[in-house]
C-alpha cells in the first residue's frame, strides 16, 4: 500500500513570522522546520506502510529551503520525496498550491493521500480537498483516528454535537488532526539515512503546468497593525483572588 | 446586479447560526441574496433563511447530502453556481463547509478566502494573522464566484423579515461521488450550560498539565455558578475533554462577560475563538505567555496551587456574604 504525504515547510512556530514587504511571509533565512501538523500525517503513514507494507512518498512544494522539511520527515522513515521549486511559485495561492501538487501526486503511485488539516502559517484549512477535487479522489478530513484495511478507510471526525464515523474506498484523501497520533522522534539513524534518500526536485515545467496556471488570484494589498489595547495589570497572591472573586462575584447572575 | 450566496448548513434545530450570521451580511453585500441548503431540513429551513434575507433557497432534501461527504454538495452547488452565475459565495468555518469550499475553488479556479473576519465589498474580504496583531486585507481576483469563509461571530445576526421563494435542487448526483460515506454518528452528551451562551467561560490549557487537575476547572465553574468550561485545542488532542469544549479557531468562538484563562500561552488557534469576551483574566505561571498581552487582570501563578484557592474564596463568600 503506497502513501503520499502532503508537507509544507513553515517559520519556526515558535519564532515570530513577519511579512515582507510584499506582503508574503519571510521564508529565506529564518529558521524554518516541517510543520508540526504535517507530522502527524508523516506518523500515520509510516504507521499504514509499517502494517500493510509499501512506501512511503513526501510531496512538498516551497523555495530551496523547504528540501529541510522534506529531509525531516525522510528522518521520521518516510521513504523518499518530492520537491517543487519553481520561481513562479513565489506568492502562490492556495489554488495554485493545489494545481502544483495535485500534478506531483498525479506522477506518483498510491492507494492514500494524507495531510494535516491546516497549515501552522496559513491556517486555510481547505487545501486538502482542493487537491482531492483536482485528482478526482473522495476525501475524509480532519480525522481524529484512522484505520485502514485492505481496500478502504475509516475515521473518526468531530462534530458539533460529538463525532462521525466516515468511511470511504481507496485511492483516497484524508486530512489528520493533531489527536491522530504522537508523531515519533526521528532516531540518529533515521536522520543519517535521510541525507541518502532520494528527493526528487521538480519545476514547474515538469509537472505540465505554465506560469499563466500559477498565477495568483488573490493578493494582500494592504497590512496594519490591529490596534493594541493597553496592558493589562498584573496582580499577585492574596489580592489577585480577591480581585477574581470580586470580578467573577459582580458578573454572574444566580 | 449583484448576487450573492450564502452556503447554509442546516443542524437537527433548523439552521445554523453562522448561516443566518452569513445572510445578515450578504443583504449588505449584494442586491440579490440566496441561499443553498443542502440535505434533510432544508426545505424546512427555507422559512428561517427567508427571514434572515434569502430571496431565494436552493432547497433539496435529498439524505445523500447528509449521507455521502462532501463530494455531492460540492457537485450540486457548483452546478448551481455555473447556472445561476453569483458573484459571491460566502460559508461558514465548518468542517462541511471548508470540504465544500475546498472542492468548488479547485473545480472553478476561483479566489477563496479562509478565516475572513468582513467583507467590505465583492472584491475584497479582511483576516487577522500573527495572533490578530495584523489585520490583512486581501483582494479576490479570479473568475466569480468568490469563495469567502468567514469566522463565527463575525457578524451579529439582524433579521430582514422577507420571505424566501423555494427553488428545489434538481442536480443529479453521479455515483462516483457517492462513495465516501457517513456511517455512523455519536452524540456526546454535554453537561453543563453551552459555551456560547455563557455569561462566564472558565477555560484551561496545557498548564493544567493532566486531566485530572482540569477537572479542577468544573469545581471552578459550578462554585461560580453557570460558568461554562472551554478548552484549548492541545487539550482537546490530548483527549482530555470532547471537542465541544474546544475554543479557538477550529473549536467554538465565546464573548462571555468574563474569560478566565487558566494554563493557557495564548497561541493564534485559541486567541481568535475568545478575544471578543468583554474582560479576560490570565492566570499563567510564565510571565512572558503572550495570554498577558490580552488580559484585563493577569496573574504570574501556577495554576495548580491558584485555582483551589479561588475556588476556597468563593465558596467563603457564598457561606457568608
Amino acid at each position: 500500500m503506497n502513501v503520499v504525504v502532503l508537507v509544507k515547510y513553515v517559520p519556526d512556530p515558535q519564532g515570530t513570522p513577519r511579512l515582507g514587504e510584499d506582503h508574503l511571509v519571510v521564508r529565506e533565512g529564518t529558521d524554518g522546520t516541517l510543520d508540526p501538523g504535517d507530522e502527524h500525517a508523516v506518523e500515520a503513514a509510516l504507521q499504514v506502510a509499517e502494517a500493510h507494507g509499501g512506501e512511503v512518498t513526501l510531496v512538498s512544494m516551497g523555495p530551496d529551503v523547504a528540501m529541510s522539511a522534506v529531509r525531516k520527515g525522510l528522518s521520521m522513515g518516510a521513504d523518499r520525496g518530492v520537491l517543487v521549486t519553481d520561481p513562479a511559485l513565489r506568492g502562490a495561492d492556495t489554488l495554485a498550491t493545489a494545481k502544483v501538487l495535485a500534478a506531483a501526486v498525479a506522477r506518483q503511485r498510491f492507494d492514500l493521500v494524507l495531510s494535516g488539516v491546516e497549515s501552522t502559517d496559513g491556517y486555510t484549512g481547505t487545501l486538502p480537498m482542493a487537491v482531492a477535487e483536482l485528482l478526482g479522489l473522495p476525501s475524509l478530513t480532519f480525522a481524529r483516528t484512522l484505520e485502514v484495511d485492505e481496500s478502504s478507510v475509516r475515521i473518526e471526525r468531530q462534530t458539533d454535537l460529538g463525532f462521525d464515523v466516515l468511511e470511504s474506498p481507496m485511492p483516497v484523501l484524508v486530512s489528520v488532526t493533531g489527536a491522530a497520533n504522537e508523531p515519533r522522534y526521528a532516531t540518529l539513524k533515521g536522520i543519517m539515512s535521510a541525507k541518502t534518500k532520494p528527493v526528487e526536485q521538480l519545476g514547474l515545467a515538469d509537472l505540465g503546468l505554465a506560469e499563466d496556471d500559477v498565477r495568483p488570484g488573490q493578493r494582500v494589498v494592504a497590512v496594519t497593525a490591529a490596534p493594541v489595547k493597553g496592558p493589562g495589570e498584573i496582580v499577585e497572591g492574596d489580592e489577585a483572588v480577591a480581585r477574581i472573586a470580586d470580578l467573577l462575584t459582580g458578573t454572574t447572575v444566580t | 446586479m449583484s448576487t450573492v450566496w450564502v452556503y447554509a448548513e442546516i443542524g437537527p434545530e433548523g439552521p445554523e447560526g453562522s448561516s443566518l450570521e452569513l445572510l445578515t451580511k450578504a443583504r449588505e453585500l449584494g442586491d440579490t441574496v440566496a441561499a443553498v441548503a443542502l440535505g434533510p431540513g432544508a426545505t424546512a429551513a427555507a422559512q428561517l433563511l427567508g427571514e434572515h434575507g434569502a430571496a431565494t433557497v436552493f432547497a433539496s432534501d435529498d439524505p445523500i447530502f447528509a449521507d455521502a461527504v462532501a463530494q455531492p454538495a460540492a457537485h450540486a452547488l457548483a452546478e448551481l453556481a455555473g447556472r445561476h452565475a453569483p458573484n459571491m459565495i460566502l460559508f461558514a468555518s465548518s468542517h462541511e463547509s471548508r470540504d465544500v469550499a475546498g472542492r468548488i475553488q479547485a473545480r472553478i479556479g476561483a479566489s477563496l478566502m479562509a478565516n475572513a473576519t468582513d467583507v467590505p465589498s465583492l472584491d475584497r474580504a479582511i483576516t487577522r494573522i500573527f495572533g490578530d496583531s495584523s489585520i490583512v486585507e486581501v483582494e479576490l481576483g479570479g473568475p466569480d464566484p468568490r469563495l469567502v469563509l468567514v469566522r463565527p461571530k463575525s457578524f451579529a445576526v439582524e433579521p430582514s423579515g422577507g420571505t424566501a421563494e423555494v427553488v428545489p435542487v434538481d442536480v443529479q448526483i453521479p455515483d462516483d461521488l457517492r462513495v465516501a460515506r457517513r456511517v455512523e454518528r455519536h452524540a456526546e452528551a454535554a453537561t453543563g450550560p453551552k459555551l456560547e451562551d455563557a455569561k462566564v467561560v472558565v477555560s484551561g490549557g496545557r498548564g493544567l498539565q493532566d486531566p485530572t487537575n482540569f477537572a479542577l476547572l468544573d469545581r471552578l465553574a459550578a462554585e461560580i455558578g453557570g460558568a461554562a468550561v472551554g478548552a484549548t485545542r492541545a487539550v482537546v488532542d490530548a483527549g482530555w475533554v470532547p471537542y465541544s469544549q474546544q475554543i479557538g479557531q477550529t473549536g467554538k468562538t465565546v464573548k462571555p462577560e468574563v474569560y478566565v484563562a487558566v494554563g493557557i500561552s495564548g497561541a493564534t488557534q485559541h486567541v481568535v475563538g475568545m478575544r471578543g469576551s468583554k474582560r479576560i483574566v490570565a492566570v499563567n505561571k510564565d510571565p512572558q505567555a503572550p495570554i498577558f498581552g490580552l488580559a484585563d487582570l493577569g496573574v504570574v501563578a501556577d495554576a495548580l496551587s491558584f485555582v483551589p484557592k479561588l475556588i476556597a474564596e468563593l465558596e467563603r463568600r457564598r457561606g457568608a456574604p
